[in-house]
């Protein structure tokens, strides 16, 4: 039981990261591998706001979610959008984001790691117990959880019951479609692009106030949101809450059950089964 | 194999000659330029075998430091038990499965899985490969005590590099070479001219797997003591993706290009100004996605030569084939 909850409530994190990769992959169609890079970022300003100046991680959202969304439009505009226009299907589009975003990766690891050097750091907020049907747990992970729950549901108000986000909705499932009805599929794409980078900035938040952080996790991270956006389906939002929450479990269990040092072969394992049996995700359906 | 046209013997007389004169190198130079060159024969072989397979399928493998952790163990567990030669060929074996089991999970469906399936790979082993032997091992490394100097490891790398030429050489020109440059070029065109393209992938990611591995048997000597972290480290994969694209993957010859540089300029930012090494990889990948999309190789033929006019991609493909 002990397991499951603190499974669970790292999996509402990791639901924030692949929610915002899959805003990025699934509806501006750009494999984003600088995501993981976009977290820690997020993480290293919460810790400077709150070490620096005595500001609030909760609070420090208020201030990193709107730069990373600006942050992120302006790569989609600046770097993203000459590949789209230039590319000549989804394959070639796919590989040049690809490698533009492994350049985004190091580039921002490299000067990360100049600026903040290579060791862990964390830093102490709302370390105090808290308990759940008589287990006892940190209540900054139970604070980050309910945070986590909060931006997750306002994403799926604002994409099932607003027009901007139908929007969104419908250049995820058909771009040229979409256009038909007179959605401007530039605009929308860089929408969501930016608002994928400002909610993986915000997990990066809630990350940092529970989890020792360093330069160069973000391609774990990655790897994690990945495995979470292909398990959930590319661009599903129930999928990805469920299979975020799977993994947050699977790992928490072969961690403290196992070995702490298998968590990544426990994402392995996982991403295979997909793989080899739901290729098309949880609640996909099968491409005809 | 009885009418190779006549600049395809020159080119393979030329190669053949080149690697002659390499061979001389050691008696020459040793010391830091003798290890330099090391270097540059370890990445020509490596990125050379990438190409093989990413050059016609379009697929980034990142699982090039996972092949070469697996022929870097393959010794590390054998040496006291087996003669070198009999390692590399175990070497062998272990990248093509490796390989054949990467591409049975993830080569069949679209090109996504593969890239972000090989993104993790190196990691995961090496997360493996510590938790063996911390819990059934007893130490985090093993020895490999040989004979080798330097200019052992150089010759093995010059001929292995060697057999890779002539691999992807006869691979060109073989049903095998046809098949890939059409999926390379449409995959649903290949499809409906009958050519099973899983199949086809999942051959050539071995064969070029298998490569890969025996360079990382041949470097193990020069190591002495392995860990999991020097022989499954991720860089590793994204220097050989650098070092291939920046020379181009249009022609077997193309991954030397950005090869030699780069290897030079690597070692250089590295002895001088270690933290910069992911700035200046962020910025080759950038340059290479906005500036030499087709590689220096592939931008000096468009200099030189008119693009071709619109053909169908499917007759230029056969007729490249020819």
């Amino acid at each position: 039981m002990l397991i499951l909850l603190t499974g669970l409530l790292l999996g509402g994190t990791y639901t924030l990261i692949a929610l915002g990769l899959t805003l990025q992959y699934g509806v501006a169609r750009i494999m984003n591998l600088a995501n993981g890079e976009t977290l820690v970022a997020a993480c290293f300003v919460t810790f400077w706001l709150y070490t620096g100046f005595g500001i609030n991680p909760l609070l420090g959202l208020l201030v990193i979610g709107p730069v990373a969304f600006v942050v992120n439009w302006l790569i989609y505009t600046w770097l993203m959008q000459p590949l789209v226009k230039r590319a000549r299907n989804r394959g070639m589009l796919e590989v040049d984001s690809i490698l533009a975003t492994f350049g985004l990766l190091f580039l921002f690891q490299g000067l990360m790691l100049q600026a903040f050097g290579g060791s862990y750091f964390n830093y102490e907020f709302l370390a105090r117990p808290f308990s759940i049907m008589g287990n006892s747990f940190g209540l900054n992970r139970v604070v980050a959880f309910v945070a986590a729950a909060v931006i997750a549901v306002a994403l799926y108000l604002f994409l099932y019951h607003t027009d901007r986000g139908t929007a969104v909705r419908a250049v995820a499932v058909d771009p040229r479609a979409a256009r038909l009805v007179a959605i401007d599929v530039r605009k929308t794409a860089a929408f969501a692009f930016a608002l994928g980078g400002a909610i993986t900035a915000c997990a990066g938040t809630l990350l940092s106030t529970f989890y020792t952080f360093n330069t160069s996790m973000g391609v774990i991270f990655t790897m994690k949101a990945l495995i979470i956006v292909i398990m959930g389906g590319v661009g599903d939002v129930r999928g990805a809450v469920l299979a975020a929450l799977v993994l947050g479990v699977t790992e928490t269990l072969v961690a403290s059950l196992l070995d702490p040092g298998l968590t990544l072969a426990a994402n392995y394992t996982l991403f295979i089964v997909v793989l080899l049996f739901r290729p098309q995700g949880i609640f996909g359906k099968r491409p005809a | 194999m009885m009418n190779i046209p006549r600049n395809e013997l020159l080119a393979l007389g030329a190669g053949l000659a080149g690697a002659a004169v390499l061979a001389f190198l050691p008696l020459v130079t040793e010391g830091f330029w003798l290890s330099l060159s090391v270097n540059i024969m370890l990445y020509a072989a490596i990125c050379t075998a990438w190409a093989l397979f990413s050059g016609p399928t379009h697929l980034v493998s990142l699982a090039s430091a996972a092949f070469f952790g697996v022929g870097t163990y393959s010794v590390a567990i054998f040496i006291d038990v087996l003669p070198f030669p009999a390692l590399i060929l175990i070497a062998v074996v272990a990248g093509a499965l490796l390989a054949t089991l990467v591409g049975l999970a993830t080569l069949r469906l679209s090109g996504v899985y593969f890239v972000i399936f090989t993104l993790g790979l190196a990691e995961l082993l090496g997360q493996i490969v510590t938790w063996v032997q911390t819990n059934f091992g007893g130490a985090i490394g093993l020895y490999v005590f040989t004979d080798f100097t330097e200019t052992h490891l150089y010759w093995m790398l010059l001929a292995l590099t060697v057999v890779v030429f002539l691999t992807g050489w006869l691979i060109n020109r073989s049903r095998l070479g046809l098949a890939l440059r059409i999926i390379g070029n449409d995959e649903a065109v290949a499809r409906h001219v009958g050519v099973d393209t899983a199949r086809a992938r999942i051959i050539l990611f071995a064969v070029s797997g298998a490569f890969i591995a025996v360079a990382g048997a041949i470097m193990a000597p020069r190591y002495s003591y392995i860990t999991p972290d020097a022989a499954f480290n991720p860089m590793t994969s994204f220097l050989v993706v650098i070092m291939a694209l920046l020379g181009g993957t249009r022609r077997l010859w193309g991954p030397l290009v950005g090869v030699v540089p780069f290897t030079v300029v690597m070692d250089f930012i590295s002895g001088h100004f270690p933290n910069q090494t992911a700035v200046i990889m962020g910025l080759a990948f950038l340059a290479i996605v906005y500036v030499l999309p087709d590689g220096v190789t592939g931008q000096l033929e468009s200099l030189f030569r008119r693009r071709p006019t619109d053909k169908s991609l499917l007759t230029t493909t056969v007729e490249e084939g020819r």
